[in-house]
Protein backbone atom coordinates (compact mmCIF):
# COMPACT_ATOMS: atom_id res chain seq x y z
CA UNK A 1 0.00 0.00 0.00
CA UNK A 2 0.95 3.60 -0.48
CA UNK A 3 -0.01 7.06 1.18
CA UNK A 4 -0.95 9.66 -0.91
CA UNK A 5 -1.89 13.36 -0.29
CA UNK A 6 -3.39 15.03 -2.53
CA UNK A 7 -5.96 18.18 -3.43
CA UNK A 8 -9.59 17.12 -4.73
CA UNK A 9 -11.97 20.02 -5.29
CA UNK A 10 -9.87 22.08 -2.77
CA UNK A 11 -10.21 19.74 -0.43
CA UNK A 12 -6.93 18.07 1.29
CA UNK A 13 -7.23 14.49 0.93
CA UNK A 14 -5.27 11.58 2.36
CA UNK A 15 -5.54 7.76 1.42
CA UNK A 16 -3.73 4.58 1.36
CA UNK A 17 -4.18 3.07 -1.90
CA UNK A 18 -2.47 -0.20 -4.06
CA UNK A 19 0.12 1.18 -6.17
CA UNK A 20 -2.67 -0.17 -8.81
CA UNK A 21 -5.22 2.09 -8.03
CA UNK A 22 -6.20 3.85 -10.65
CA UNK A 23 -7.31 7.78 -10.35
CA UNK A 24 -10.77 7.13 -11.21
CA UNK A 25 -11.10 4.19 -8.69
CA UNK A 26 -9.44 6.84 -5.78
CA UNK A 27 -12.55 9.04 -6.76
CA UNK A 28 -15.33 7.15 -7.25
CA UNK A 29 -14.83 4.41 -4.91
CA UNK A 30 -12.57 5.98 -2.14
CA UNK A 31 -14.05 9.07 -2.23
CA UNK A 32 -17.35 8.93 -3.34
CA UNK A 33 -17.69 10.99 -6.01
CA UNK A 34 -19.52 9.20 -8.76
CA UNK A 35 -19.70 12.15 -10.77
CA UNK A 36 -16.84 11.03 -13.22
CA UNK A 37 -17.97 8.04 -15.16
CA UNK A 38 -16.31 4.81 -16.25
CA UNK A 39 -17.42 4.20 -19.97
CA UNK A 40 -14.94 2.06 -22.26
CA UNK A 41 -12.14 2.26 -19.33
CA UNK A 42 -10.04 1.79 -22.71
CA UNK A 43 -8.85 5.90 -23.12
CA UNK A 44 -10.95 6.02 -25.76
CA UNK A 45 -14.55 7.59 -24.54
CA UNK A 46 -13.93 10.62 -22.23
CA UNK A 47 -16.35 10.03 -19.43
CA UNK A 48 -13.61 9.92 -17.05
CA UNK A 49 -11.80 13.45 -17.39
CA UNK A 50 -10.78 15.00 -14.74
CA UNK A 51 -8.63 17.98 -14.49
CA UNK A 52 -4.91 17.73 -12.72
CA UNK A 53 -3.49 20.62 -11.97
CA UNK A 54 -5.48 22.18 -14.36
CA UNK A 55 -5.20 20.02 -17.46
CA UNK A 56 -7.82 17.60 -18.61
CA UNK A 57 -6.63 14.00 -18.21
CA UNK A 58 -8.26 10.45 -18.20
CA UNK A 59 -8.83 9.19 -14.93
CA UNK A 60 -9.12 5.68 -16.04
CA UNK A 61 -5.71 6.00 -17.73
CA UNK A 62 -3.82 7.22 -14.43
CA UNK A 63 -2.86 5.80 -11.52
CA UNK A 64 -3.35 7.27 -7.95
CA UNK A 65 -0.60 6.88 -6.62
CA UNK A 66 0.64 9.23 -9.87
CA UNK A 67 -1.69 11.79 -8.27
CA UNK A 68 0.42 12.34 -5.43
CA UNK A 69 1.10 15.93 -4.51
CA UNK A 70 -1.49 17.09 -7.18
CA UNK A 71 -4.43 19.37 -7.66
CA UNK A 72 -7.00 17.28 -8.99
CA UNK A 73 -11.18 18.69 -10.06
CA UNK A 74 -13.76 17.07 -10.83
CA UNK A 75 -17.15 17.49 -12.02
CA UNK A 76 -18.60 17.61 -8.19
CA UNK A 77 -15.71 20.68 -8.28
CA UNK A 78 -17.36 22.98 -10.86
CA UNK A 79 -20.41 24.22 -9.35
CA UNK A 80 -20.53 27.11 -6.28
CA UNK A 81 -23.51 25.60 -3.77
CA UNK A 82 -26.40 25.73 -6.44
CA UNK A 83 -25.04 27.50 -8.45
CA UNK A 84 -24.31 25.61 -11.67
CA UNK A 85 -20.68 26.47 -13.51
CA UNK A 86 -21.41 28.98 -16.86
CA UNK A 87 -20.68 25.66 -18.59
CA UNK A 88 -22.91 22.95 -16.95
CA UNK A 89 -25.63 26.07 -16.90
CA UNK A 90 -24.80 25.99 -21.06
CA UNK A 91 -25.12 22.04 -21.12
CA UNK A 92 -28.76 22.75 -19.66
CA UNK A 93 -29.82 25.43 -21.54
CA UNK A 94 -28.40 24.03 -24.82
CA UNK A 95 -29.72 20.38 -24.42
CA UNK A 96 -26.18 18.69 -24.83
CA UNK A 97 -27.11 15.42 -23.19
CA UNK A 98 -29.66 13.02 -23.53
CA UNK A 99 -28.42 10.15 -21.20
CA UNK A 100 -26.00 12.05 -19.56
CA UNK A 101 -23.22 9.45 -19.14
CA UNK A 102 -20.65 11.65 -21.17
CA UNK A 103 -21.68 14.66 -20.14
CA UNK A 104 -19.29 15.27 -16.53
CA UNK A 105 -16.31 14.72 -19.20
CA UNK A 106 -18.04 16.63 -21.78
CA UNK A 107 -17.84 19.33 -19.71
CA UNK A 108 -14.63 18.58 -17.86
CA UNK A 109 -12.95 18.72 -21.80
CA UNK A 110 -14.95 21.67 -22.20
CA UNK A 111 -13.86 23.92 -19.56
CA UNK A 112 -10.11 22.44 -20.37
CA UNK A 113 -10.87 23.70 -23.91
CA UNK A 114 -11.66 27.25 -22.90
CA UNK A 115 -8.74 27.41 -20.58
CA UNK A 116 -6.14 26.54 -23.39
CA UNK A 117 -7.92 28.19 -26.24
CA UNK A 118 -9.99 31.12 -24.84
CA UNK A 119 -13.64 31.72 -24.77
CA UNK A 120 -14.55 32.16 -28.52
CA UNK A 121 -14.61 28.77 -29.89
CA UNK A 122 -16.13 28.02 -33.38
CA UNK A 123 -17.60 24.85 -34.29
CA UNK A 124 -14.33 23.27 -35.71
CA UNK A 125 -12.23 23.81 -32.75
CA UNK A 126 -14.74 22.46 -30.72
CA UNK A 127 -15.15 19.32 -32.84
CA UNK A 128 -11.91 18.63 -33.39
CA UNK A 129 -10.80 19.18 -29.07
CA UNK A 130 -13.79 17.02 -28.42
CA UNK A 131 -11.78 14.28 -30.46
CA UNK A 132 -11.47 11.94 -27.11
CA UNK A 133 -14.86 12.48 -26.00
CA UNK A 134 -18.01 10.60 -27.30
CA UNK A 135 -21.37 10.48 -27.05
CA UNK A 136 -23.60 7.34 -28.49
CA UNK A 137 -26.69 9.69 -28.15
CA UNK A 138 -27.05 12.96 -28.87
CA UNK A 139 -24.83 12.95 -32.46
CA UNK A 140 -22.82 16.00 -30.76
CA UNK A 141 -24.72 19.13 -32.20
CA UNK A 142 -26.26 20.21 -29.21
CA UNK A 143 -22.92 19.67 -27.18
CA UNK A 144 -20.67 21.46 -29.88
CA UNK A 145 -23.56 24.68 -29.69
CA UNK A 146 -23.75 24.22 -25.48
CA UNK A 147 -19.95 24.23 -25.62
CA UNK A 148 -19.74 27.35 -27.74
CA UNK A 149 -22.30 29.29 -25.75
CA UNK A 150 -20.76 28.08 -22.61
CA UNK A 151 -16.94 29.39 -23.44
CA UNK A 152 -18.61 32.72 -24.38
CA UNK A 153 -20.36 32.59 -20.89
CA UNK A 154 -17.19 31.93 -19.21
CA UNK A 155 -15.29 34.75 -20.77
CA UNK A 156 -17.94 37.40 -19.33
CA UNK A 157 -15.90 39.35 -17.05
CA UNK A 158 -18.98 39.25 -14.80
CA UNK A 159 -18.38 35.37 -14.38
CA UNK A 160 -14.37 35.90 -14.73
CA UNK A 161 -14.37 38.13 -11.75
CA UNK A 162 -15.72 35.49 -9.43
CA UNK B 1 -3.99 -5.16 -13.22
CA UNK B 2 -1.72 -7.30 -11.63
CA UNK B 3 -0.26 -6.09 -8.38
CA UNK B 4 3.40 -4.19 -8.77
CA UNK B 5 5.48 -1.73 -6.53
CA UNK B 6 5.50 1.68 -7.34
CA UNK B 7 8.66 4.31 -7.29
CA UNK B 8 9.18 7.38 -8.25
CA UNK B 9 13.08 8.03 -7.64
CA UNK B 10 13.65 11.66 -7.56
CA UNK B 11 17.06 11.66 -9.86
CA UNK B 12 17.91 9.93 -12.83
CA UNK B 13 20.72 7.86 -10.97
CA UNK B 14 18.56 6.48 -8.93
CA UNK B 15 15.54 5.37 -11.67
CA UNK B 16 18.73 3.62 -13.40
CA UNK B 17 19.79 2.10 -10.15
CA UNK B 18 16.26 0.88 -9.44
CA UNK B 19 16.29 -0.63 -13.18
CA UNK B 20 19.27 -2.54 -12.11
CA UNK B 21 17.90 -3.36 -8.13
CA UNK B 22 14.51 -4.62 -8.92
CA UNK B 23 12.50 -7.65 -10.42
CA UNK B 24 10.98 -7.24 -13.52
CA UNK B 25 10.94 -3.26 -13.28
CA UNK B 26 9.36 -1.19 -16.38
CA UNK B 27 9.36 2.38 -17.06
CA UNK B 28 6.40 4.56 -16.56
CA UNK B 29 6.16 7.90 -18.06
CA UNK B 30 3.01 9.22 -19.21
CA UNK B 31 1.36 5.73 -18.73
CA UNK B 32 -0.58 6.31 -21.99
CA UNK B 33 0.21 3.23 -23.52
CA UNK B 34 1.61 1.39 -20.48
CA UNK B 35 -1.27 1.84 -18.51
CA UNK B 36 -4.36 0.35 -21.45
CA UNK B 37 -1.73 -2.58 -21.25
CA UNK B 38 -1.33 -3.50 -17.46
CA UNK B 39 -5.01 -3.07 -17.54
CA UNK B 40 -5.72 -5.85 -20.15
CA UNK B 41 -3.16 -7.97 -18.25
CA UNK B 42 -0.73 -7.80 -21.16
CA UNK B 43 2.00 -7.31 -18.81
CA UNK B 44 2.67 -8.34 -15.74
CA UNK B 45 5.77 -6.06 -14.07
CA UNK B 46 7.54 -6.21 -10.80
CA UNK B 47 7.84 -2.47 -10.40
CA UNK B 48 6.45 0.37 -12.34
CA UNK B 49 9.84 3.10 -11.86
CA UNK B 50 8.31 6.46 -12.42
CA UNK B 51 10.00 9.41 -13.42
CA UNK B 52 7.72 11.94 -12.93
CA UNK B 53 9.44 13.04 -9.79
CA UNK B 54 13.00 13.95 -11.74
CA UNK B 55 13.06 17.32 -12.00
CA UNK B 56 14.39 19.07 -15.31
CA UNK B 57 13.31 15.93 -17.55
CA UNK B 58 10.50 18.17 -19.22
CA UNK B 59 12.58 20.84 -20.29
CA UNK B 60 12.48 22.13 -23.94
CA UNK B 61 15.62 24.48 -24.97
CA UNK B 62 17.31 25.52 -27.52
CA UNK B 63 20.64 23.84 -28.76
CA UNK B 64 22.48 25.53 -31.23
CA UNK B 65 20.09 26.19 -34.07
CA UNK B 66 17.80 23.22 -32.83
CA UNK B 67 16.43 22.05 -29.79
CA UNK B 68 16.76 19.29 -26.80
CA UNK B 69 13.48 18.48 -25.89
CA UNK B 70 13.26 16.42 -22.40
CA UNK B 71 12.33 12.75 -22.09
CA UNK B 72 8.78 14.19 -20.52
CA UNK B 73 7.90 16.52 -22.14
CA UNK B 74 4.35 16.02 -22.78
CA UNK B 75 2.58 15.85 -25.88
CA UNK B 76 0.60 18.92 -25.20
CA UNK B 77 3.28 20.98 -24.24
CA UNK B 78 5.59 20.59 -27.36
CA UNK B 79 2.23 21.38 -29.19
CA UNK B 80 2.22 24.40 -27.56
CA UNK B 81 5.84 25.83 -27.21
CA UNK B 82 6.14 28.65 -29.13
CA UNK B 83 10.27 27.25 -29.04
CA UNK B 84 9.22 24.62 -30.68
CA UNK B 85 7.12 26.47 -33.07
CA UNK B 86 8.92 28.62 -34.45
CA UNK B 87 12.17 26.38 -34.80
CA UNK B 88 10.72 23.09 -36.05
CA UNK B 89 6.88 24.03 -36.67
CA UNK B 90 5.80 20.93 -38.15
CA UNK B 91 7.72 18.99 -35.15
CA UNK B 92 4.60 21.03 -32.58
CA UNK B 93 1.98 19.64 -35.47
CA UNK B 94 2.85 16.36 -35.17
CA UNK B 95 2.67 16.17 -31.46
CA UNK B 96 -0.44 18.27 -31.74
CA UNK B 97 -2.00 15.11 -33.63
CA UNK B 98 -1.40 12.25 -31.21
CA UNK B 99 -4.09 11.32 -29.69
CA UNK B 100 -6.59 13.56 -28.35
CA UNK B 101 -6.16 16.68 -25.55
CA UNK B 102 -6.69 14.77 -22.84
CA UNK B 103 -3.85 12.05 -23.79
CA UNK B 104 -1.26 14.31 -24.88
CA UNK B 105 -1.52 16.52 -21.97
CA UNK B 106 0.06 12.91 -20.50
CA UNK B 107 2.07 11.21 -23.01
CA UNK B 108 5.51 12.19 -23.53
CA UNK B 109 8.12 12.16 -26.00
CA UNK B 110 10.03 9.51 -24.58
CA UNK B 111 7.36 7.34 -23.35
CA UNK B 112 6.75 7.02 -27.11
CA UNK B 113 10.14 6.32 -28.87
CA UNK B 114 10.98 3.97 -25.71
CA UNK B 115 7.95 2.05 -26.33
CA UNK B 116 8.67 2.22 -30.49
CA UNK B 117 4.97 1.45 -31.31
CA UNK B 118 4.55 1.20 -35.37
CA UNK B 119 2.15 3.52 -35.23
CA UNK B 120 3.39 6.08 -33.18
CA UNK B 121 4.09 9.11 -34.50
CA UNK B 122 7.22 10.20 -33.03
CA UNK B 123 9.21 7.97 -33.90
CA UNK B 124 8.65 9.30 -37.75
CA UNK B 125 9.64 12.58 -36.16
CA UNK B 126 12.78 11.50 -34.74
CA UNK B 127 13.97 9.79 -38.00
CA UNK B 128 13.05 12.11 -40.23
CA UNK B 129 14.79 14.95 -38.58
CA UNK B 130 17.54 12.87 -38.30
CA UNK B 131 17.34 13.23 -33.97
CA UNK B 132 20.04 12.58 -31.71
CA UNK B 133 18.38 10.34 -28.88
CA UNK B 134 20.00 11.45 -25.25
CA UNK B 135 20.24 8.13 -23.22
CA UNK B 136 21.46 7.86 -19.54
CA UNK B 137 24.65 6.16 -21.22
CA UNK B 138 25.30 7.50 -24.70
CA UNK B 139 24.12 9.50 -27.64
CA UNK B 140 22.89 7.69 -30.77
CA UNK B 141 21.15 8.51 -33.81
CA UNK B 142 17.45 7.74 -34.28
CA UNK B 143 18.72 5.46 -37.07
CA UNK B 144 19.94 3.17 -34.58
CA UNK B 145 17.70 3.35 -31.88
CA UNK B 146 14.78 1.94 -33.58
CA UNK B 147 15.35 -1.30 -34.31
CA UNK B 148 11.47 -3.04 -34.56
CA UNK B 149 8.29 -3.55 -33.79
CA UNK B 150 8.00 -2.36 -30.41
CA UNK B 151 12.24 -2.62 -30.31
CA UNK B 152 14.62 0.06 -29.53
CA UNK B 153 18.97 0.10 -28.95
CA UNK B 154 17.96 0.71 -25.23
CA UNK B 155 19.57 -1.65 -22.56
CA UNK B 156 17.27 -2.79 -19.93
CA UNK B 157 19.31 -0.02 -17.35
CA UNK B 158 19.22 2.80 -20.25
CA UNK B 159 16.64 5.66 -20.13
CA UNK B 160 15.94 8.30 -22.79
CA UNK B 161 16.96 11.43 -21.15
CA UNK B 162 16.20 14.06 -23.88
CA UNK B 163 15.72 14.35 -28.09
CA UNK B 164 18.05 17.00 -29.72
CA UNK B 165 16.45 17.65 -32.71
CA UNK B 166 18.74 19.74 -35.75
CA UNK B 167 16.15 22.12 -37.22
CA UNK B 168 15.49 21.83 -40.81
CA UNK B 169 15.41 24.10 -43.62
CA UNK B 170 11.59 22.78 -44.11
CA UNK B 171 9.84 19.99 -42.79
CA UNK B 172 5.84 18.32 -42.90
CA UNK B 173 4.05 15.73 -41.49
CA UNK B 174 0.75 14.43 -43.03
CA UNK B 175 -1.17 11.12 -41.71
CA UNK B 176 -4.14 9.19 -42.03
CA UNK B 177 -5.58 8.74 -39.29
CA UNK B 178 -7.54 4.65 -38.65
CA UNK B 179 -11.01 6.14 -37.86
CA UNK B 180 -11.74 4.64 -34.60
CA UNK B 181 -8.52 3.78 -32.84
CA UNK B 182 -7.10 7.20 -34.69
CA UNK B 183 -3.71 5.76 -34.88
CA UNK B 184 -1.65 6.35 -37.83
CA UNK B 185 -2.14 4.11 -40.88
CA UNK B 186 0.31 5.88 -42.57
CA UNK B 187 2.20 8.67 -41.40
CA UNK B 188 4.97 10.25 -43.25
CA UNK B 189 7.70 13.02 -41.85
CA UNK B 190 9.51 14.34 -44.76
CA UNK B 191 12.50 16.83 -44.00
CA UNK B 192 14.95 18.87 -45.57
CA UNK B 193 17.81 18.90 -43.17
CA UNK B 194 21.61 20.02 -43.65
CA UNK B 195 22.59 16.72 -44.23
CA UNK B 196 20.44 15.50 -47.20
CA UNK B 197 16.59 14.77 -47.41
CA UNK B 198 14.52 12.38 -45.05
CA UNK B 199 11.41 10.61 -45.48
CA UNK B 200 10.35 8.62 -42.63
CA UNK B 201 7.17 6.32 -42.51
CA UNK B 202 5.11 5.11 -39.65
CA UNK B 203 2.44 3.05 -39.22
CA UNK B 204 2.53 1.18 -42.48
CA UNK B 205 5.80 -0.97 -42.09
CA UNK B 206 6.47 -4.49 -40.79
CA UNK B 207 9.25 -3.62 -38.82
CA UNK B 208 7.96 -0.14 -37.18
CA UNK B 209 9.40 3.20 -38.59
CA UNK B 210 11.66 3.05 -41.80
CA UNK B 211 12.69 5.69 -44.19
CA UNK B 212 11.46 5.47 -47.78
CA UNK B 213 14.99 5.87 -49.55
CA UNK B 214 13.61 6.64 -53.08
CA UNK B 215 10.95 9.03 -51.92
CA UNK B 216 14.30 11.12 -50.39
CA UNK B 217 16.21 10.49 -54.02
CA UNK B 218 13.24 11.86 -55.61
CA UNK B 219 12.70 15.12 -53.56
CA UNK B 220 16.99 15.92 -53.28
CA UNK B 221 16.02 16.02 -57.02
CA UNK B 222 12.78 17.80 -56.97
CA UNK B 223 11.16 19.37 -53.48
CA UNK B 224 7.41 19.16 -54.86
CA UNK B 225 4.82 16.53 -54.18
CA UNK B 226 4.41 16.04 -57.81
CA UNK B 227 8.32 14.44 -57.69
CA UNK B 228 6.59 11.25 -56.05
CA UNK B 229 4.02 10.72 -58.69
CA UNK B 230 5.74 7.93 -60.58
CA UNK B 231 7.40 6.53 -57.33
CA UNK B 232 5.67 3.41 -56.01
CA UNK B 233 6.53 1.90 -52.32
CA UNK B 234 7.34 -1.92 -52.17
CA UNK B 235 4.40 -3.37 -50.18
CA UNK B 236 6.49 -6.40 -49.34
CA UNK B 237 7.32 -5.03 -45.95
CA UNK B 238 4.16 -3.16 -45.37
CA UNK B 239 1.55 -4.03 -42.63
CA UNK B 240 -1.41 -6.25 -43.40
CA UNK B 241 -4.53 -6.27 -40.92
CA UNK B 242 -8.69 -5.58 -40.84
CA UNK B 243 -8.22 -2.10 -41.56
CA UNK B 244 -6.03 -1.73 -44.69
CA UNK B 245 -4.06 -4.46 -46.98
CA UNK B 246 -0.06 -3.92 -47.55
CA UNK B 247 -0.83 -2.29 -51.08
CA UNK B 248 -3.60 0.39 -49.81
CA UNK B 249 -1.29 1.10 -47.12
CA UNK B 250 1.97 1.56 -49.15
CA UNK B 251 -0.57 3.53 -51.77
CA UNK B 252 -1.39 5.70 -48.75
CA UNK B 253 1.83 6.31 -47.75
CA UNK B 254 2.65 7.73 -51.21
CA UNK B 255 -0.41 9.74 -50.63
CA UNK B 256 0.91 10.71 -47.11
CA UNK B 257 3.88 11.78 -48.62
CA UNK B 258 2.96 14.32 -50.93
CA UNK B 259 0.90 15.66 -48.36
CA UNK B 260 3.67 16.34 -46.25
CA UNK B 261 5.67 17.73 -48.98
CA UNK B 262 2.70 20.54 -49.84
CA UNK B 263 2.83 21.23 -46.23
CA UNK B 264 6.29 21.76 -46.23
CA UNK B 265 6.39 24.06 -49.02
CA UNK B 266 3.87 26.28 -46.74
Amino acid sequence: MAKISLTVNGKAVTAEVEPRTLLVQLLRETLNLTGTHVGCDTSQCGACVVHLDGAAVKSCTMLAVQADGASVTTIEGLAKGTQLHPMQEAFREHHGLQCGFCTPGMIMTAVDMVARLGSELDEATIRENLDGNLCRCTGYHNIVKAVEAGARAMGQPALAAE
Amino acid sequence: MYAFDYQRPAAIEAAVALLRAVDEPKVLAGGQTLLPTLKQRLAQPGTLVDLAGIPGLAAIERRGEGLLIGAMARHAQVAASPLVRSVIPALAELAGMIGDPAVRNRGTLGGSIANNDPTADYPAACLGLGASIVTTARTLPADDFFTGLFETALAEDELVVAVEFAAPARAGYAKFRNPASRYAMAGVFVAEGAEGFRVAVTGAGQGGVFRWTEAEAALAADFRPEALDNLSLDSADVMADLHGSADYRAHLVKVMAKRAVTVALR
